[in-house]
């Protein structure tokens, strides 16, 4: 990474309370961040930690209640659908379940049409728009031919996850958010999601932020980590800093419980 | 779609709903084209002719004659013809006549007959016999033996210039006509009804109407239903809170309640079959609002809506392509539900006199309305309602079992 | 040798699809489980490990019908037995079963107790409630588990506590072998922590004799089980002890399998994480053959068409594959070598 990092998102103070008066849930509260360019973010924590609610401020799918985000430095701006618009070319998203993310009734040609009207691509020949479907397609290994007109229900989840990817590539956002993309497809196929999205990564250079509850995944696959802890961060810092050596007893329990399979695994701790 | 078209017609439920619901249709669309009579006309002169095939007396007189021997032509006439009390009278004569009770069987005419023969005597007093009575008996002892009579009855016409009769043919008692050759002849399957107008024709008219209310009303509520469920579960906020303010008003006020005073308010002039079906559904869209929105609410955070969020689509964009075709299944149950429930409203409202106004539809709530006013239940004139019950019974049930066979292929929750 | 507790031979137990379509969803399986140890299976999803654990049981029912092998608890052969009196003499008392989700079974309307009292009494007929109640006492007070937990009602639990009692209630009958489909799936670490102690605790303290551990989540199975069994497309293909299993597999599905654990600790980096292409085979019509060999990395032409076994490497460790352990070694270690 560059030693000159540059701010790609950031926040202050924010928070999302949920209901009114006497059952107010505070769901995120008051956290702040700095995600730089092309660094792969995790936030760790477990149900219920808010993460998942801080990823939908983030993408902009929820209000905030209090607190700002910064996007490129700058105060983001998304009360018109117009603008809502302009900031989801930059931030993308791949969502924790593959079969519930799709609309079953759109063919997988509609997905990924879908994106290249997004980039603009809506005169584009039909040539060119198959020539683009397919690069995608092929850039997470799958056919294109085989896929059109089929149903995305048609495929495995690992293949669903994939043609996510592949709609990621073709959308090319500046930050991708990650949330959990593999906690529901099979251990087999979860080394082939994580590769595809570092190999996209690499080369779009976009900034990844994976929410997840497994803290083996955020350590391999992330240069910072944030741990979260009913709507707060209690720890962040790099990857090895965060699950190596922690500091907060939130997060040594949390990676205590773990089960391990190079040390001894303590069974005591609970 | 084609796999969920096989799927739903795997549902055994389905399949016989819908060939119930297919069947009334046909016949409803057929059999005006069979017998194009105006429902509404009258032909009967009185009130409740029974169910039968009613052959032109004048016509049969004027066919082609066939003498057929059929030996039990005069028995059968005469007991057609031997009333009870006729039989009653036999049994008092003979047992004054000395003949022990336990001989006596009144139900088996030939052995009576043989007896009265034997045994009457218009000379003859029994005890404690009127003048009247006594006439009663000669006047009977006339009757029977004119009905085994083999003389035939003579048809006279009168002749228009002198006004004498003349007799232009008679008639034997085995003397036969072919129904098939006699030009008038009208099958009534159901009979007819106080006014004296086919019941089946009505039935079938009224079948049709009832459907077509139905039908609008279930559209209409359905409509309206949906647009409110799509509105304020998809958008929520204030304008959920006001829809819902609104739903939970009709939701207090029974339905039915308000749609006997809109139809009161609105007058018998003004109520045709259409205004009614308008009324029905305007009332009656109440839960299918509650049930959608409640499946919009659900839906709305599912991955795909905020995926399609994230691709720059619109709001309606959104609500037509990612939420109702989720909820299509739903809506089609819910609609006909609607239909069969706005059938048996209509029929509510007609019997309570509030239905379309009378002279020009029939439908089978205004059936059922006219059979209780000239009190064909109570008169025991079971072809004036019974059908009508019947078809309503069949109509709901067919409804509700493509329902259920519906919900069973889209609630996989519910297969068995 | 210690005493064999549980053994099965050449199992195999068959689906029912509602198109009337036959799965054979466990394929000619044996296994043996000695007292005092714990099995485990691992396998992805549809690879046959539920239909397993619902077929040890010898109790079938629709749409999973028995088609031939045995079943032998203690010497005694259960996969003839009727229906009815598995159900009265060997559930329960020799074999218990904890489905996946089972938390999510517990009746909301009945507090706990009822529940206990419910199943004892289907097995004792003439069980007093106070004898119930002391008993599930005494085993919650074994098991470290709080006495208020009997009265209450199971939305009043958390997640894990839920997962825990339904553990304990299953071992009220003192059953000699437990299986326990995936106990700690969906919960988070630390119930799942909870969870993982609760059954070592069974075993330590006698409650159980030998436990059949199911998950697909390795890290975790690496640490509770003595021998791991990976299963594949309804088959067995390797057992072996569980530090084997993890860090020496043998057959090409299960290094993938192992290649793809992930853990939190520094060892983890320095692993390059492997991946199996393609999906699992349609059970409906398997493929002849070697079943892996549609996704294998090392597959050769006759792989797809000679009939594949298992081979013995010795006592304790078994394979299925056509090539013998050295061919199998030298290929993993020239790939090795390859990638440096």
């Amino acid at each position: 990474m560059a030693n000159q990092k540059e701010l790609c998102l950031s926040g202050k103070g924010l928070t999302k309370i949920f209901g009114l008066g006497g059952r107010k849930t505070v769901a995120v509260d008051h956290v702040d961040f700095d995600f730089y360019k092309g660094e792969v973010v995790s936030i760790v924590g477990e149900s219920g930690s808010g993460k998942t609610t801080l990823a939908k401020m983030l993408l902009g799918l929820i209000s905030t209640t209090e607190g700002e985000i910064y996007f490129l430095g700058e105060k983001r701006d998304i009360r018109t659908h117009r603008k809502k618009k302009e900031y989801w070319k930059n931030i993308q998203a791949i969502f924790q379940d593959p079969f519930s993310s799709y609309n079953i009734f759109n063919k997988i040609d509609t997905v990924l049409l879908d994106c290249i009207h997004m980039r603009g691509g809506s005169r584009l020949p039909r040539a060119k728009k198959i020539e683009m479907m397919t690069e995608a397609c092929s850039f997470v290994n799958l056919k294109f031919e085989e896929l059109t007109n089929k149903y995305p229900f048609e495929l495995s989840g690992g293949q669903m996850q994939r043609l996510m990817i592949a709609r990621i590539f073709l959308l090319k956002p500046k930050i991708l958010l990650a949330d959990e993309p593999t906690s529901m497809i099979d251990a087999s196929s979860r080394a082939t999601i994580l590769d595809y999205l570092m190999k996209l990564r690499n080369e779009t250079g976009m900034t990844t932020i994976f929410i997840t509850h497994d803290i083996g995944l955020a350590y391999y696959v992330s240069d910072s980590v944030y741990i979260m802890e009913r709507g707060r961060f209690v720890e962040s810092g790099t990857a090895d800093e965060v699950i190596l050596y922690p500091r907060e007893a939130y997060t040594k329990r949390l990676i205590n419980d773990v089960p391990k399979i190079y040390e001894e695994w303590d069974l005591s701790t609970v | 779609m084609k796999q969920i078209i096989q799927q739903i017609f795997r549902s055994g439920k389905f399949i016989v709903g819908f060939s119930i619901f297919t069947t009334i249709l046909l016949v409803v669309i057929v059999y005006p084209l069979l017998i194009p009579d105006p429902p509404l006309n009258i032909i009967g002169q009185g009130t409740f002719f029974e169910p039968g095939i009613y052959v032109s007396v004048f016509d049969s007189i004027s066919s082609p004659q066939y003498t057929l021997n059929l030996d039990e032509a005069a028995a059968k006439r005469i007991a057609s013809k031997l009333g009870e009390e006729d039989r009653l009278a036999i049994k008092e004569w003979l047992i004054a006549s000395g003949i022990p009770e336990g001989e006596i069987e009144i139900e088996n005419t030939e052995k009576l007959l043989d007896q009265w023969f034997e045994n009457y005597d218009p000379a003859k007093n029994i005890p404690g016999m009127t003048n009247a009575k006594r006439n009663y008996f000669i006047r009977l002892n006339k009757a029977i033996t004119g009905l085994l009579s083999d003389e035939g009855m003579s048809i006279t016409v009168k002749n228009a210039e002198t006004g004498v009769l003349e007799e232009k043919g008679t008639i034997v008692p085995s003397a036969y006509v072919n129904v098939n050759e006699v030009p008038n002849v009208r099958v009534l399957p159901l009979g007819t009804d106080n006014f004296g107008r086919d019941v089946l024709t009505e039935l079938v008219a009224a079948t049709r109407v009832s459907l077509q209310i139905g039908f609008v009303a279930g559209i209409i509520a359905t409509l309206i239903g949906l647009t409110l469920g799509l509105l304020s579960g998809y958008v929520g906020g204030v304008v959920d809170d006001v829809i819902m303010f609104i739903t939970n008003l009709f939701i207090v006020i029974p339905s039915f309640v308000l749609l006997i005073l809109i139809s009161f308010s609105i007058g018998q002039d003004q109520r045709g079959a259409f205004t009614i079906a308008m009324v029905i559904g305007f009332t009656s869209w109440v839960w299918t609002a509650r049930a959608v929105r409640s499946q919009v609410i659900s839906l709305r955070n599912r991955d795909h809506v905020n995926l399609s969020k994230l691709s720059g689509h619109s709001v309606v964009h959104i609500i037509l392509t990612d939420i109702l075709p989720y909820i299509a299944s739903y809506v089609v149950m819910a609609l006909i539900l609607q239909i069969s429930s706005g059938i048996l409203a209509e029929a509510g409202l007609s019997i309570l006199g509030l239905g379309p106004r009378t002279t020009e539809v029939p439908t089978l709530g205004l059936m059922m309305n006219w059979a209780m006013i000239y009190q064909a239940h109570i008169l025991g004139k079971w072809w004036a309602y019974f059908p009508v019950i019947i078809t309503i019974a069949l109509i709901t049930f067919s409804m509700n079992l493509m329902n259920t066979g519906l919900d069973q292929v889209f609630n996989p929750a519910l297969r068995d | 040798m210690s005493n064999v507790l549980l053994e099965v031979r050449e199992l195999t137990t068959k689906y029912v699809t509602r198109f009337r379509e036959d799965v054979y969803a466990v394929d000619h399986v044996s296994l043996k489980v000695e007292e005092g140890k714990t099995l485990g299976i691992a396998g992805e999803s549809g690879c046959g490990k539920s239909t397993l654990a619902l077929s040890l049981m010898g109790y079938y029912f629709p749409p999973l019908h028995y088609i031939s092998g045995d079943i032998l608890i203690n010497g005694k052969n259960i996969s003839k037995m009727k229906p009815d009196d598995i159900r009265k003499s060997v559930l329960g008392n020799e074999i218990a079963y904890i489905p996946q989700a089972a938390m999510n079974a517990l009746n909301p309307t009945r507090r706990i107790i009822h529940f206990i009292e419910d199943v004892m009494q289907a097995h004792e007929l003439y069980i007093t409630k106070k004898d119930i109640y002391n008993r599930a006492r005494e085993l919650f007070e074994t098991l470290g588990l709080p006495e208020e937990v009997l009265h209450k009602y199971p939305v009043e639990l958390s997640g894990g506590m839920k997962q825990r009692t339904v553990i304990a209630v299953s071992v009220l009958l003192l059953p000699k072998v437990l299986i326990a489909d995936e106990p700690s799936s969906a919960l988070d670490v630390t119930s799942q922590k909870m969870v993982i102690k609760m059954l070592r605790q069974l075993m330590e303290k006698g409650l159980i004799s030998s436990l059949i551990f199911i998950t697909h989540e390795l890290p975790l199975l690496y640490n509770v089980t003595d021998d791991i069994m990976v299963m594949y497309a309804g088959q067995i293909v390797e057992k072996a002890s569980s530090k084997d299993a993890v860090f020496d597999p043998l057959h090409p599905y299960a290094k993938g399998l192992m290649g793809s654990i992930i853990v939190p600790e520094s060892g983890l980096r320095d692993v390059k994480l492997t991946a199996i292409p393609g999906v699992p085979p349609n059970l409906k019509n398997p493929p002849a053959g070697c079943r892996f060999a549609e996704r294998c990395k090392y597959v050769r032409p006759d792989c797809r068409t000679s009939s594949v076994h298992l081979r013995d490497v010795n006592d304790t460790r078994t394979y299925r594959c056509i090539l013998p352990e050295n061919e199998l070694r030298d290929i993993y270690a020239k790939e090795v070598a390859q990638n440096g």
